[in-house]
């Protein structure tokens, strides 16, 4: 990935900015961007969901095939999330192999879908051993403005919500809706010297120093974590972030809920 | 090309499997400019066929020695989305995209004005998010348009189609089952002013007048496409037409002084 | 200025489309070709003396000589800084273009990575070689403020018609705004007056489609600046 140099008043101002707790564009500290979740927008995908969080782009897709379980956990479906931060999204984004901002990306959406308990894997068992259900989860980002983390795990949900299990093509019955068991979403925040702001845009994180993503369920529940950048937080501001996550997550889980129209 | 199968994929009125006649195109949509950050961006629908192209650059051509002291280069990457076709693609570039890409390129750096940018690199992108028969015709078409909404000076558009054989029958535009299971596919793309031929491909069986009836049909069904592309630009820049003169007239008075 | 007007159609142009068959003169943004001139890109055809021109409504900035640009400073050599002026070039600015007497090495101490500056184009050769200089009254290291980016080709609609737009910017503002041929904005003043005054231009830039943009600028600016007035 190329490097952009950047601008040092870029950093001051939008310091100076959250010192009088405001945003460049507007917001609140701890308010998010505009979200809009379509499940559903590729025919050729068992699921799928394009999410909009502000100008970030976010494309999951899910397609299953029938494979052999892991010999340590028989008897339960499998879930492989992947992402891609293809060029189109980015001027600073590069084709070729997965590279580490990709695989962090992929590998903390899965973390809290796993954790989570998103989907009832044991339900997707074919034969213990010898046939399960594997799903493959593909993230494509397609134009990026910030926070891939929430963006990602809304899609993720929203994209698994929306899947039918396609059991008639493999001659196993009926198509059935993928088991939803939790409702995990992700909350991330961008310390910028000692200021903390949820859903950072791309020009905060930038600056930021240090970032901190949060998976809560619907009880509340811490599912998942990930700390990033190289700066760090207190204890006392970690404990802050976490129980604004369990609210603000709420009102994600409630936009989530109502655009897949889950229980 | 295809298998031998049982489907019927013309019926005995002459129509094909999706009631279409056999110089009829599936249904195209375009829409211009539909990403933030990329120069320029088009989505565009073609049947099922889904595809996002965006356009970056001119700007520095990276890795440095691909750099051409006389020209910009076009560098195309055409790619699947692993979820866009019925069994899973595995991530990254193939053989297949490797090749599409390229000829993608070239047909792309004919109209486009690449002496006026030495050393710099003019990258199209193009994301086949959901796919059935006919994405590089349609990344191409699509492309065109996100270079032109790119703002990239360029001496005409691109406007690609493809025509084949199935049943004996010269045909439009082959839809999925017709492409896999025909006689031929040919897809090709004009340069809508001068009618040239900037990309041609062929696999299957024709017989020579097959073979042109079918560029015929598609160098054809190409100028109705291209009136799509236009439309959506149109589209996309019609009101800023209205008011932007002024404007532009003062602000080259005010850079002077 | 004169106010004898040509008579232009505000046409909309796509590349390729035929923009002259009558004998003018292939202008910028334009190619000909057997006696037939064509638009090379997407833009608004202008006719002008005997020229026929499309200005383009999208696009990288490319530099041209004696314009006055936002530069980020990305590496300081020995003798030499390279400058990110937002084009397909990076632009070196040398030691001898700058109005301190910088000795060998030491760079730094005058302009770090990271650095923006206000700089003109010294020099744009075939190859687009770019050469910029600071030596010229108001060329500057820029402290303070924020700068934003829009794309080059929208520079025109921030100034507005006779600076008409960027004249209503400072004046709701409070601010010092820069325009950038390149397309970066500086803007400095206090932290309300500037958050203003990018929302201002980002909605320019987003809705530079509308009709009657300039009003409906004064009236966001009238309606936010009485805002934060109040508060």
């Amino acid at each position: 990935m190329s490097q952009e140099t950047i601008a040092q008043i870029l950093k001051e101002y939008i310091y100076q900015s959250l010192t009088e707790k405001k945003r460049t564009d507007g917001r609140e500290l701890y308010e998010y961007r505009q979200i809009q979740i379509e499940p559903g927008v590729i025919e050729v995908a068992e699921g799928s969901a394009r999410v909009h969080l502000g100008n970030t782009d976010v494309l999951a897709g899910i397609k299953i095939a029938t494979g052999e379980p892991f010999s340590d956990t028989p008897d339960v479906g499998v879930l492989t999330t992947n992402a891609e931060l293809i060029p189109m999204a980015s001027p600073y984004f590069e084709s070729g192999p997965p590279n580490p901002k990709s695989i962090e990306l992929s590998r903390v959406v899965d973390r809290g879908l796993r954790e989570g308990e998103v989907i009832d894997l044991k339900k997707l068992c074919i034969e213990p051993g010898e046939k399960v259900w594997i799903m493959f989860l593909d993230l494509h980002i397609l134009d990026y403005d910030g926070n891939l983390f929430d963006a990602g795990a809304l899609a993720s949900v929203a994209a698994l919500a929306s899947t039918k299990v396609p059991a008639s093509q493999y001659e196993l019955g009926d198509d059935f809706q993928l088991p939803i068991k939790n409702w995990p979403v992700m909350t991330t925040f961008a310390k910028i010297k000692d200021v903390t702001v949820l859903d950072p845009s791309l020009e905060e994180e930038k600056v930021a120093d240090a970032r901190l993503s949060i998976y809560t369920d619907q009880d509340g529940h811490v599912r998942a974590m990930q700390k990033g950048l190289n700066g760090g937080f207190t204890l006392d501001e970690v404990k802050d972030m976490v129980k604004k996550s369990e609210e603000k997550g709420k009102e994600l889980r409630k936009i989530l809920m109502d655009a897949v129209g889950g229980a | 090309m295809g298998m031998k199968s049982d489907i019927k994929l013309i019926d005995k009125k002459g129509l094909r499997l999706d009631g279409r006649k056999p110089d009829e195109l599936r249904p195209i949509k375009i829409e211009a400019g539909v990403l933030k950050r990329a120069d320029g961006s088009a989505y565009l629908e073609w049947g099922k066929n889904k595809v996002l192209a965006a356009v970056y650059g001119p700007r520095e051509a990276h890795p440095r020695h691909l750099q051409d002291s006389s020209k910009a280069i076009v560098q195309c990457r055409y790619n699947m989305a692993p979820f866009s076709v019925s069994d899973r693609k595995r991530p990254g570039p193939d053989r297949r995209s490797v090749e599409i890409s390229k000829i993608i390129s070239e047909a792309l750096e004919n109209v486009v004005m690449t002496e006026l940018f030495p050393r710099s690199s003019i990258d199209v992108f193009i994301e086949v998010l959901e796919a059935n028969a006919g994405t590089r015709c349609a990344g191409l078409t699509a492309a065109s348009v996100a270079l032109a909404d790119a703002g990239v000076p360029m001496r005409d558009l691109v406007v690609a189609c493809a025509a084949g054989k199935i049943e004996d029958t010269v045909v439009l535009d082959l839809g999925k089952e017709e492409d896999n299971f025909g006689q031929a596919d040919v897809p090709l793309a004009i340069v809508p002013r001068t009618g040239e031929l900037v990309l041609l491909q062929m696999d299957g069986d024709l017989k020579q007048e097959e073979l042109f009836k079918a560029m015929e049909m598609a160098m054809n069904a190409s100028m109705q496409i291209y009136e799509i592309q236009k439309d959506a630009l149109r589209r996309r820049y019609a009101v800023v037409a209205e008011e932007e003169k002024d404007e532009i007239d003062s602000a080259q008075e005010e850079a002077k002084t | 200025m004169n106010e004898e007007k040509p008579s232009v159609k505000r046409e909309l142009v796509l590349p390729g489309e035929v923009v002259d068959t009558t004998g003018l003169r292939p202008g910028v943004g334009t190619y000909a070709e057997n006696g037939t001139i064509y638009a090379a890109q997407l833009g608004i055809k202008n006719i002008s003396k005997n020229y026929v021109n499309v200005f383009p409504l999208n696009g990288r900035y490319i530099p041209r000589y004696g314009d006055k640009v936002i530069g980020i400073i990305t590496e300081a050599g020995a003798s030499s800084w390279l400058v990110d002026i937002n084009s397909p070039y990076p632009a070196p600015l040398h030691v001898n273009d700058v109005p301190w007497k910088v000795e060998f090495g030491n760079t730094p101490a005058y302009l770090k990575v990271g650095d923006t500056v206000l700089v003109k184009i010294d020099g744009v050769d075939e190859a687009k070689h770019v050469r910029v200089s600071m030596k010229e009254q108001g060329l500057r290291k820029l402290s303070g403020g924020n700068i934003i980016e829009i794309p080059a080709s929208k520079v025109p609609r921030v100034i507005g018609k006779g600076g008409s737009m960027i004249n209503l910017l400072k004046e709701h503002t409070g601010c010092r705004v820069f325009v950038g041929q390149n397309g970066r904005i500086w803007i400095d003043g206090d932290v309300d007056g500037i958050a203003l005054a990018i929302r201002a231009i980002k909605k320019i830039d987003e809705e530079a489609q509308t009709i009657g943009l300039t009003d409906k600028i004064r009236e966001f600016l009238e309606k936010e600046s009485e805002n934060i007035r109040r508060n």
